[in-house]
């Protein structure tokens, strides 16, 4: 087992039967649940929007050589700058050194996942640059030194005590802050910081080919001040968030906001065109991969919502931070064995019960744990499988090929597991289950002596 | 009307009670049934873990075995989704086989029409959706029909039906620890509902929960449906 795979299994068993954290989860997911039910109530036809989107995202996957274009195009026909990355350096590199003609010192930075992906923190820290978050989830995660436990409520796994035991660690503000209070003096430090940075960096929700403009929505508002605040803004976007044209955000916004969290609309959706201090930075790191994959191609079709992760068993038993990926739960189970490499995170599409939930539940209808499966047989292509696992396969397939050999194979294992002698092989089970009890004779021998009578 | 029984590999061999209700519940509804002795896995154990040649000589298999019969009845909605949903993409063609397995309560419900199956069970039951049956197949109002049509039945929905058991096959002993936590909480759903037995579609759900609650000895029994329709 390689490196990533123990310490994601350490990860689990640590989390697996932590009851406070099982309980906060629990409380915040069914409240999310609850504003779900709410929000799908106002779709007149759920199923048909997410078939257009699917449809919508389906055409710009199948031709995003055209929309990147495009985009690229009329963003720099209105004075913005388009750039393009390979890798997370690359986009780490271009960052930096905009960073260095424009003499920035201070950054901020409304919430974006990609930028976690290219780890883009430590790299602007590193040449003395400040980053501020400015999303209240990502700055409680900033202050406690904690990557995001999820990619649209960074700090569902804290409740309010934990995040007022937080600030009174690094401000010295009282423990029984109630969460508004908590929020004015986020806002109150937050607001100087706006003004005095020179940079604003953003992600985007949406990228639209036509106008060349980028999309954030935020239910602070912090995306608009990070913006427009700072004298340059640069933005990072995944290749896959292209829309073809801004009428599509008629769709895509109601979509986005009611999976995310159940509201019709997020409350603050902006707009950024080509402008001269905007900068946007196109990167790829992988994802070509992925569009290459013509089975697996509309895992790109995902608009980050996060609705797999609050509707998946296992991500609600491990919680976002066991996965030690960017992108947690179903979809980056799925997405993150093609995006860093199958040898270090084949580990994560097994770790599923292939309970299909995730499928249901996405807006863009990706089939997240059919390719879990494909996954799971691409592992065993590249021969990543555990070699004494793919043994007992083979013994089993010519075991199973004949109703002669399974009939005495099952008997064998009934016989054994009466006699105690399977309880070495059935730890794995035994150590929280009881076994069944195993039955003197299988049902084709019932069969056989009754239809013989 | 004559059927085929697919009884899968582990409903064979640890719960062929289950098996042995089927066979009675069809024929009181007039079902002339068969099973073919050559049957074995449906390869889904295999296809799950990746193993995706392995689980097409047994799909193809399958097939050879079934095909010539009007309609397979299966004890497992999970082995039904296996043939009918996954095969078809494993084998690059849709067999006949494939295309005429059924779940048995859906067989009951959509095939024959019947929901009352003439059974009696005096006691408070609830009912797990099994995932493969929910979402691959679509199957949730098909059982509740079944149990709420048996005399001295009470039929009470836990919060949590829908959620998964955390069984997901070898999932279940690949991460142990992760399968029995969501088991954990399925359980404590099903303890709530006060129910005498907990009633599925999947033995296989029913020996993951059934594995939980008998460990701390609650007094919640578990029975596949046929189970219970077989009672009169």
């Amino acid at each position: 087992m390689n490196a990533n795979a123990q310490r994601f299994r350490r990860a689990c068993e640590a989390k697996a039967f932590d009851r406070n954290h099982r309980a906060i989860v629990a409380k915040n997911t069914a409240t999310y649940h609850a504003a779900v039910a709410r929000g799908l109530a106002r779709f007149a036809d759920w199923e048909t929007a997410r078939r257009r989107a699917a449809a919508v995202k389906w055409e710009v996957m199948n031709h995003l050589d055209h929309y990147l274009e495009e985009f690229e195009r009329n963003v720099r026909a209105t004075g913005g700058h388009v750039h393009w990355a390979e890798t997370a350096e690359e986009a780490t590199q271009i960052v930096l050194s905009l960073a260095r003609q424009h003499g920035v010192r201070k950054a901020v930075k409304s919430k974006s996942m990609v930028t976690e992906e290219i780890h883009l923190n430590p790299a602007l820290e590193a040449a003395g640059i400040t980053v501020l978050e400015t999303d209240l989830g990502e700055y409680i995660c900033q202050l406690r030194g904690e990557p995001p436990y999820h990619i649209v409520t960074p700090v569902m796994h804290l409740n309010r005590q934990q995040i007022a035991e937080t600030f009174h660690e690094k401000f010295g503000t009282p423990l029984d802050a109630t969460a508004e209070e908590l929020a004015g003096i986020a806002r109150e430090r937050l607001r100087a910081e706006f003004l005095a940075a020179d940079m604003g960096i953003t992600g985007a929700n949406f990228a639209v080919a036509d106008p060349g403009m980028i999309v954030l929505c935020t239910n602070e508002g912090n995306a608009r001040l990070t913006t427009a605040l700072p004298r340059l803004h640069v933005a990072v976007v995944g290749i896959e968030k292209l829309l073809p044209r801004l009428e599509d955000l008629a769709l895509f916004w109601p979509l986005l906001a009611t999976r995310g969290t159940g509201q019709f609309l997020t409350v603050y959706n902006t707009l950024v065109g080509g402008s001269e201090p905007l900068h946007v930075i196109l990167l790829d790191n992988g994802r070509t991969q992925l569009l290459a994959d013509v089975e697996q191609r509309d895992a790109l079709h995902c608009i980050r919502c996060g609705a797999c992760l609050n509707a998946c068993p296992v991500y609600k038993t491990v919680g976002g931070h066991s996965y030690g990926t960017t992108y947690q739960g179903p979809i980056g189970s799925m997405i993150t064995p093609h995006l860093r490499g199958w040898p270090d995170w084949s580990h994560l599409p097994y770790a599923s019960s292939l309970c299909g939930h995730c499928a249901d539940v996405c807006p863009v209808r990706i089939p997240i744990h059919h390719h879990l499966l494909h996954n799971r047989r691409n592992a065993v292509r590249q021969r990543l499988d555990p070699p004494l696992q793919r043994w007992m396969f083979r013994v089993w397939l010519w075991g199973v090929q004949s109703a002669r050999r399974y009939a005495i194979g099952g008997r064998l294992a009934r016989w054994a597991m009466r006699l105690g002698l399977a309880q070495p092989l059935a730890r794995a089970w035994t150590r929280y289950r009881d076994l069944p009890d195993p039955p003197r004779e299988a049902f084709r021998d019932w069969w056989r002596k009754h239809e013989r009578a | 009307m004559k059927v085929a029984l697919f009884i899968p590999c582990f409903v064979d061999q640890f719960y062929p009670e289950v098996g042995e209700a089927m066979v009675a519940v069809l024929r009181r509804v007039g079902v002339e049934v068969c099973f073919p002795a050559e049957q074995t896995c449906c390869g889904q154990p295999a296809f799950n873990t990746g193993y995706w040649e392995e689980a097409r000589t047994l799909a193809k298999r399958y097939c050879d075995i079934f095909d010539r019969y009007d309609a397979v009845v299966s004890a497992s909605g999970s082995c039904t989704a296996m043939v009918r949903n996954f095969y078809p993409e494993l084998l690059g063609e849709l067999r006949r086989a494939s295309a005429n397995t059924f779940e048995f309560s859906e067989f009951l419900v959509k095939k024959l029409g019947v929901t009352d199956v003439g059974a009696k069970f005096p006691a408070k039951v609830t009912y797990h959706d099994s995932c493969h049956t929910l979402r691959e197949l679509r199957i949730k109002q098909e059982p509740r029909a079944l149990l709420r049509a048996v005399r001295g039945l009470e039929l009470i929905e836990m919060t949590e039906a829908e959620s998964c058991c955390g069984f997901g096959g070898t999932f279940s002993v690949k991460f142990p620890t992760i399968s029995s936590a969501i088991d954990e909480v399925k359980c404590q759903s099903i303890v709530a509902t006060g129910a005498q037995y907990v009633v599925s579609v999947d033995s296989s759900c029913l020996m993951q929960i059934g594995g939980w609650l008998r460990r701390r000895k609650l007094a919640v029994g578990t029975k596949h449906l046929a189970e219970v329709l077989a009672q009169t």
